[in-house]
């Protein structure tokens, strides 16, 4: 079912915890259904001046995707610029554990999420201009935060329906 | 160096006994022949089909001619439903409700799925169905049961104990209501065989399921006690097996397995009852007071003692369980992350856990192969495990 590399980062994390005075902050999910990630993130600068993620660290209650999506996030995450980690998608996510069960691709939905979630924060800390993708994005992570009793994935389709019917 | 494993899914299915084993070899390759054929081979494969029909019955106090042996509880719980339910088709085609003719099916809310999916689709049918909530701490109020009856219902269907969480429902008060209301009464005894006495006489039972894997027989075995007399619409078409409620030429190799097991079961039973017991107390002691934020789930006065459902705050019930594999330990879980629904239990539900608590909750079950030195080593790692995924929970 899930792939040597996925139960590699789940009995090991990488990153695991918390970071004291973080930069920001990014959660996603609920206990009902069964998931919750929150990544930490301290900001620092590289050779050529431009903000770098200098060190992350994540807590996730959830089953073994969600461990270990959130485990290889920090990894694909840790070192890269804010504009590169952007571009961490949860194919990027699925493709670093080498495969996810179908039932499971929500997990690197939410972990992708959750990434985009902490940069959000980090933006309307320091009164940045927050790009369109990701205001998007952050009001769905919001909606899907809000909304119970539906898995992650239910929640996307149902909000995708809704917005077909408009 | 290969880890040691420690089974504790004995709910889920058990491994043959070596002795069950050593009966049922003769029947494959030497006492092969189809018990319906009228040769010396024939007869004597016939021979060991109606010991082992004897065997069964007797553990249940019925009569050979009131078991038919079917491939699995899964079987006998659809025929039991979908085969009285057929038996009064006649009343749904005219409208009819008298007590022959009714349309009104009780079964309740922590029935397997077998039960609940036949009983929906009998609904789907044109049937009429009520589902019977438990009280919180698992166990069916037989007074509700009462409450459902209609003049039209004719068939009620309460497991014997509920598979999850262990939970011991009150068949005996349920059988006694539905006897002096005319009204068939279903029990699935699947996990109640060999942990609790069954006599089918007493507890005024009309049907009753059993399954062969739960109880160190093989799999692809079980069979549906059927009260002489009770009405059935055979489900199943062909060459007449099974007093012609059952076609199919029978599993020999795998009833004869199922018997040998029934027998050690019910002969062992109460010794082996009272080890799991003190095996279980061992174990849900140790867990307390090395780990907080723990419940049982259901009371400990009304369950059988090989079952404990456990719910572990903060985390959630796939991690929990592979983390234990990983370890060599198996254990199973009524998280939604576990199941292709991804949906929590509908037992721990209907409990009324809310669906963080179904997440955390885990099943351990205990059974004839376990050792004291097993629960010593899961209370060695499970602590651990736990305290490690809490680590990495934000919840706290």
């Amino acid at each position: 079912m899930y792939t040597n590399k996925a139960l590699q980062h789940f009995k090991k994390p990488k990153n695991m915890g918390r970071i004291e005075n973080p930069d920001a902050i990014g959660e996603v999910g609920n206990v009902i259904c069964g998931d919750v990630m929150k990544i930490y993130l301290k900001i620092g600068k590289n050779k050529s001046g431009q903000e770098i993620i200098k060190d992350i660290k994540f807590e996730t209650y959830g089953c073994v995707a969600a461990i270990a999506t959130s485990s290889v996030l920090t990894e694909l995450a840790k070192g890269k610029t804010l504009d590169q980690a952007l571009k961490i998608d949860n194919q990027t996510i699925i493709n670093a554990l080498g495969n996810l069960p179908a039932i499971k691709i929500h997990c690197s939905v939410l972990a992708a999420n959750a990434l985009a979630e902490a940069i959000y924060n980090y933006f309307t800390k320091n009164n940045r201009e927050i790009p369109e993708f990701l205001k998007q994005k952050h009001a769905s992570s919001l909606r899907a935060t809000q909304r119970e009793h539906l898995p992650a994935r239910l929640a996307n389709a149902s909000s995708k329906r809704a917005g077909r019917q408009k | 160096m290969k880890k040691q494993q420690i089974y504790l899914d004995y709910s889920a299915t058990t491994p043959v006994d070596p002795v069950v084993l050593k009966a049922m070899t003769p029947f494959f390759s030497k006492k092969f022949a189809n018990p319906a054929s009228l040769y010396k081979k024939g007869l004597e494969a016939r021979e060991a089909l109606e010991l082992s029909r004897l065997t069964i019955a007797r553990a249940i106090n019925a009569e050979a001619g009131e078991i038919i042996f079917t491939s699995s509880a899964t079987e006998s719980n659809n025929f039991a439903l979908k085969g009285v339910a057929f038996a009064h088709l006649p009343a749904l085609r005219f409208g009819m409700a008298s007590k022959s003719r009714g349309k009104h099916i009780i079964i309740s809310a922590i029935e397997h799925d077998c039960v609940l999916a036949s009983a929906a689709w009998l609904q789907k049918q044109g049937f009429e169905l009520t589902i019977i909530n438990p009280e919180k701490n698992g166990v069916i109020d037989s007074q509700k049961i009462k409450n459902a009856l209609r003049p039209d219902t004719i068939l009620v269907s309460v497991m014997a104990v509920n598979n999850e969480l262990g939970t011991i429902q009150p068949i005996s008060e349920i059988g006694k209501i539905c006897r002096s209301a005319n009204v068939y009464f279903h029990t699935d005894a699947a996990q109640a065989f060999g942990k609790i006495p069954l006599d089918v006489r007493a507890m005024n039972i009309d049907l009753l399921t059993l399954s062969s894997h739960k109880i160190y027989g093989p799999k692809g075995v079980g069979c549906l006690f059927i009260r002489k007399g009770v009405k059935m619409e055979p489900t199943m078409h062909g060459g007449g097996q099974e007093f012609h409620l059952r076609s199919g030429t029978v599993n020999v190799a795998g009833i004869v397995g199922f018997a040998k097991a029934a027998e050690i079961a019910v002969a062992t039973m109460r010794d082996e009852q009272q080890r799991i017991s003190g095996l279980a107390n061992k174990l849900i002691a140790g867990i307390k007071s090395t780990i907080s934020n723990v419940e049982l789930n259901a009371d400990v006065q009304n369950k059988v003692p090989n079952i404990l459902n456990l719910q572990f705050s903060f985390i959630e019930g796939e991690s929990l369980l592979m983390l234990l594999d990983l370890n060599g330990i198996q254990v199973s879980t009524g998280s939604a992350c576990s199941s292709e629904k991804l949906k929590p239990s509908h037992v721990l539900m209907a409990c009324g856990l809310r669906p963080e608590q179904a997440h955390g909750s885990v099943r351990f079950s205990i059974g004839r192969f376990t050792t004291e030195q097993d629960i010593d080593r899961v209370l060695e790692i499970l602590p651990k495990v736990v305290n490690d995924l809490r680590k990495i929970s934000p919840l706290k």
